[in-house]
Order: C-alpha cells, then structure tokens, then sequence
C-alpha cells in the first residue's frame, strides 16, 4: 500500500477559491445580516416579555423583576374580559372554520361540478379582500339584518355570535386552501381499497382518508386559531357596542400608554398560541399503530 | 364448461366520445386464474374495476356467481383487489391492515385475529405483523396486499398489473408464488397485465385485448401457436410476419405467392381469398451456412445484419436479397462462441410450412 497524504478533516476550512457558489454560510457579511435580521424580528417580542416582568409603571426604563403586573391584569376585569371573549372566538370560530374548511376542501377535491373553478375561486375570496373591506361590508350587512339589537340582547357568549361570524368568514378559506393542498397528495386507491374491503363511506372517511387528511386540518385550524385570536380590523368593525376583545382592548388602552398589564396579557397569548402550536405538533407526530 | 363464476355481458364503458371498453362479453369459470393481456389503454384496467365495481358500465351487465352486480357497491361484492399501488394504508400496521376489511363488517375478534393470523402465515408474513407499511419492502407491500384480500375469502381475487412494481428477480419468484397461491386457496383470480410473459406463465386462460375489444381468448399454447389475428401474433411473443396472396387452397392445404420467396404450400384447414399474412415465429427458423437439404422446406438466402447476444439464446437478424428481414432465435446450446454467426455473412434461412401460420385477420 502506498502512503497517501492525510485528508483534510471535512471541517477544516477550505480555502477561499474552494467555496461553493452556494456556501454563502461561511460568509462573514451574510452571518452579520441573519444575525440582524433575527434581532430586528424577534427583539420586539423580547423586549415585550421581558418588560411584563418590570416595576416601572410607566414602562419606560427597567426599575426591578416583579409578578404584579399580572396579577393586576388578572385583576383588571375589562382586559380579562376582553381576554377571555377574544380566546372564547378564537376556539369556536376555529372549530367552525375547520369543519367548514375541511369539507370545502372535501368538496373541491372530490367532485367535479359546473362552476367549479369560479366557486374555488370566490371561496378564496376572503383571503385576498382587503380586510377592511370585508369589514364595512360585514357591518353592513349585520346592520341591515337588525342583528346588532337582536345579538346584543343575548347571553353571553352568544352576543358574540356576529364576531364569530365573521372570522369564520375570513377563517374558512385557509382551512380549505391547506386541506385541499393536503389531499392532493392523497392516493385514491386507498380509498378504493378500503371500500373493496367491505367498509362504507363513512368507515372509508374515518378510517382512511381523514388519518390522512389530519395533518392538514390540524395546520389549517392552527392557522385559523391564530388569525381569529390577534385580528383587529374586522372585529372592530363587526363588535356591537358592548362586546369588547382583547386586541381591540389593547388598541384602546395603548392610546392612554402602554402600562406593564398590557405586556402581560400579551406574554399569557404568545404562551397560548406557542403551546397549542407545539400541542398540535405533538399530535400529528409520527404514524401510530391505530385500531380502526 | 360449468357454472361461470364471472359473466361479462355486452359491456360498454364511455368515457365522454372515449370508448374504453367496447362490447365485450365473456365467461370465467371457477378455479380459473384468468388474464386480461394488452397494451396500455385497451380498456384490461377498467374492464376489471368494473368488476370490482369501482367504475360503473355504460352497457351491458356483470353476472358474479348467478347475481347481477348491476347495483350492488364495491363494499358488497363477493370480490377484492390487489391494487397496483398495493394501496397498503400507511398508517397501519401489517396487522391492522390484513384485519381491516373483517373488523368494518364486524367480525368477532377471536375469527378475525386468527384468520389475519393465518393470511399473514400463507404470504410468510407471520413476523412483520407488527410493522408499519413504510418499514417493509415493495414486495412486501404486495404481500399485505395479498394477504389482506384473501383474509376476506373473496369468490374473485382481482389483481391489477400486481408485478409491474417489481424488479425482474423479485417478478419471477412472485410469478411462481402466485400460481402456488391460486391452487391452495383455490380461489379464482383474474388478474390484468401487459407483460406477456406473464400473462403465458401463470394463467390458464387469457383474453388478449385491443382498442377496448377481446382479440382473442385461449389458453397460453393455444395463443402463441395459433394466434387468431395479426394483432395477437405480434403482441405475444416475436413474429416474422410476411405478406402473401392466395393462389390456391384445397384438401386442408393452402398455396401462396410471396414476393421474395416465390410460392409456398402449406396445411391449412381455412379457405379464404386475396391477401393473407403469414406468421413464423423466431425460434422456428433455422440458420445454416450450407444450403439445407429438405424436400418440404421453405428455404431463404441472405445476409446476417445483426447479432444480438442474450447469454441463453442469440437473435439474428437476417435481410434476404430482396430486403426481406426475418428474426432469428438460436439457442446457444454449446460454449463455444454463441451462435457462431458472424455479422455480414452469408447465410441460409428454412422453416417448415407447417410452423407457419396464416392470419386473415
């Protein structure tokens, strides 16, 4: 055996000439700019989680590490309640919208119809119209039908019911265009399969083509559970007078400065959507044996 | 021929102005293992959903051991399928799957445990029962298939193109396993394939189909010597096939005028006029250097254009004066030098009338 030289262990670094065209990780400059861009994304949202924490009323300058300010949120029955109706929305709008999405989704993919293309495209509709156009024409809409009175004679949460309409109108279409996109993916000969098999629609729905469609449905919601959560523009449009949610409670109390409280709620609803996001992460993790 | 298992009446399936399948109606008996053999689009594929009941017929009706599946669903029907993807489910496991299509019509637990048990057994998949399909291999996928149709005793077993997945080694040991199968169980399968080689080795009857109609239904020896149309004969196996004119033909004997190899008699029980195609198949000439002796023969001059080495056979091809090319089987029967041609030599070429067919078609 003749004596070779040794080999340059693979994370040496190579010299200047050698670098792929598309090594641009070894690139100082470039290392910089990610690094500015991941400060200039993310420090806001430190900067707010870490001031919940402040002493300083006014929020300006960091005094010392305290809970109060959450505990005065706590306290603070109109931001609560705010809170509350705003998650209240986000869950129902999000469980309609994801059925509805689903089966939008079901419908496009599964059939053929005149007109298919043009429903496809108005159901996407809400995705693509300004938000606030959808808001004038929702407020229109519900003050023509006289529902503003009608609604807000209601018991709570049901005199939410118009804010709920509306984001499952804007909610829907993302659950379908994720779903649809989703089963697109979707072989038919295991649908066949299953009915070849001796098993009904519905058995063959359950059992084959929703562990399929799953993934997509969690996505879709998760997407629909945040939308509904943080928007402003429609909700504010479409609240009657005596309903109040979070961001719209934010936006009102933020014209009077931003207190510690605010920090707070907001730290408890980037806590919220993180850990249904990882939950849903976790539920759609690797195949599992099922049983049918 | 007893009780059919399977009548194909008249059926016709459109799809829009395309005309998949076209009238075609023919019996299965039971115990066959029957094949659909064609080209890509001669309506084998759909012929056979429509028997699983996966495509609904324009005309024409599907009799299944005496009832008319007219309206009867696929999950109602006394078949099941292997499909060409397998269509094995992902997201359950070899067990789960094979016990599937007996846990939705509610089998007891106990029957459906063991009779799982004992499908997986007969595929040898005892010990992967506890495997996710994506851990197992392309072969294996077929298998669960198998296994998971059979569990359901099916009166049909339905098989879609179910090798064409596996690599040539893998094809010919499934070939042999799935004549096997078919006797044990004793189940008949119909099975649709464009591999004609297939289709010869396994089945006891086959249909060859073009353009959505039946060319012709025989048994294996029966198509590839005495195909019954041009289409037939060239799409099982090789042919030579030579254009001829009928001079004569009488007393079980026809006389035909070919332009390079002036007229030929051979035995032939038809009567016909006008033009004719003859059809030898490659391995039925014989190759000689010196001019063959034989009062019958038919016998060809030419030149050898190609040599193709095969290791058990060689293909020669061969161009007669008039630019005639014939095909050549040779088997390499001893070491020394395949089929000891040369390219560009001269060489003579002879048949017996009687390995030669006439097609009308």
């Amino acid at each position: 055996m003749s004596k070779r030289k040794p080999q340059p262990a693979l994370t040496q670094r190579l010299p200047k000439a050698r670098q792929g065209p598309l090594d641009y990780g070894r690139r100082r400059w470039l290392k910089l700019l990610f690094l500015a861009i991941f400060i200039l994304l993310y420090a806001p949202i430190v900067t707010l989680v870490a001031f919940s924490f402040n002493t300083d009323r006014r929020n300006v300058v960091w005094r010392g590490f305290t809970l109060n300010n959450y505990v005065r949120a706590w306290e603070n029955t109109a931001l609560l309640e705010a809170f509350t109706n705003s998650l209240v929305i986000a869950i129902l709008a999000t469980v309609i919208s994801t059925v509805l999405g689903a089966m939008v989704a079901m419908l496009l993919w599964r059939f053929r119809f005149p007109g298919k293309p043009a429903y496809e495209g108005f159901m996407a509709l809400p995705i693509v119209i300004p938000e606030i156009c959808m808001g004038v024409s929702l407020l229109v809409f519900f003050a023509r039908l006289g529902w503003w009175e009608a609604v807000a004679a209601l018991p709570w949460p049901f005199n939410l019911s118009t804010i709920i309409i509306a984001h499952v109108a804007f909610c829907f279409p993302f659950v379908a265009i994720v779903v649809r996109a989703r089963m697109a993916g979707f072989n038919r000969e295991l649908e066949e399969a299953s009915k070849d098999l001796g098993a009904s629609e519905w058995q063959t729905f359950w059992n084959v083509i929703y562990p399929f469609m799953q993934p997509g449905v969690v996505a879709g919601a998760l997407l629909a559970f945040t939308l509904s959560l943080d928007d402003f523009v429609i909700t504010f449009f479409t609240s009657g007078p005596e309903t109040v949610t979070f961001p719209v409670k934010v936006y009102s109390l933020v014209r009077r400065g931003v207190s510690p409280e605010i920090n707070a709620v907001s730290t408890a609803l980037i806590v919220i959507t993180v850990a249904a996001t990882i939950i849903a992460m976790r539920l759609q993790a690797p195949a599992r044996p099922t049983t049918v | 021929m007893t009780k059919p298992i399977i009548s194909i009446r008249n059926i016709t399936k459109r799809f829009g102005p395309v005309v998949a399948v076209d009238d075609v109606s023919f019996d299965i008996a039971p115990n066959e293992f029957f094949a659909l053999l064609g080209p890509s689009g001669c309506g084998k594929t759909t012929l056979l959903r429509m028997i699983a009941g996966l495509e609904t017929p324009t005309e024409g009706q599907i009799v299944i051991d005496g009832q008319d599946m007219a309206f009867v669903p696929p999950n109602q029907r006394p078949v099941n399928m292997v499909f060409q993807s397998y269509a094995v489910f992902p997201h359950m496991s070899v067990r789960n799957n094979v016990e599937y299509g007996l846990k939705v019509v509610g089998t007891p637990r106990e029957e459906t445990r063991r009779r799982a048990e004992e499908a997986l057994a007969m595929v040898q998949l005892g010990d992967l029962a506890e495997r996710m399909p994506d851990q197992l291999s392309g072969g294996q996928r077929q298998r669960v298939a198998l296994a998971r149709a059979l569990v359901k005793r099916p009166k049909v077993l339905l098989l879609d193109e179910p090798l064409s997945a596996l690599d040539a080694k893998l094809r010919e040991q499934m070939q042999l396993e799935l004549t096997r199968l078919q006797r044990t169980v004793g189940i008949t399968f119909i099975i649709v394939t464009h591999d004609q080689d297939e289709a010869l080795s396994m089945a006891n009857r086959i249909a060859v189909m073009n353009l959505g109609r039946v060319s012709q239904i025989a048994g294996p020896t029966e198509l590839y010597e005495h195909p019954a149309s041009r289409f037939v004969a060239d799409f099982i196996g090789k042919v030579n096939l030579i254009e001829a004119n009928v001079k004569d033909s009488k007393d079980g004997r026809i006389v035909v005028d070919t332009k390079s190899f002036g007229h030929i008699e051979i035995p032939w029980d038809g009567d016909t006029q006008g033009g004719v195609t003859l059809a030898v198949r490659p391995e039925k000439l014989k190759l000689a250097e010196k001019q063959p002796k034989g009062r019958d023969l038919i016998i060809v001059k030419g030149i050898v254009r190609d040599v193709a080495y095969y290791g058990d056979t060689s293909h020669v091809v061969v161009t007669s004066a008039d630019g005639v090319e014939l095909s050549i089987n040779v088997q390499n029967d001893s070491r020394t030098g395949g089929s000891g041609v040369r390219q560009g030599q001269d060489i003579w070429v002879s048949w017996l009338p009687r390995d030669t067919l006439v097609l009308t078609e």
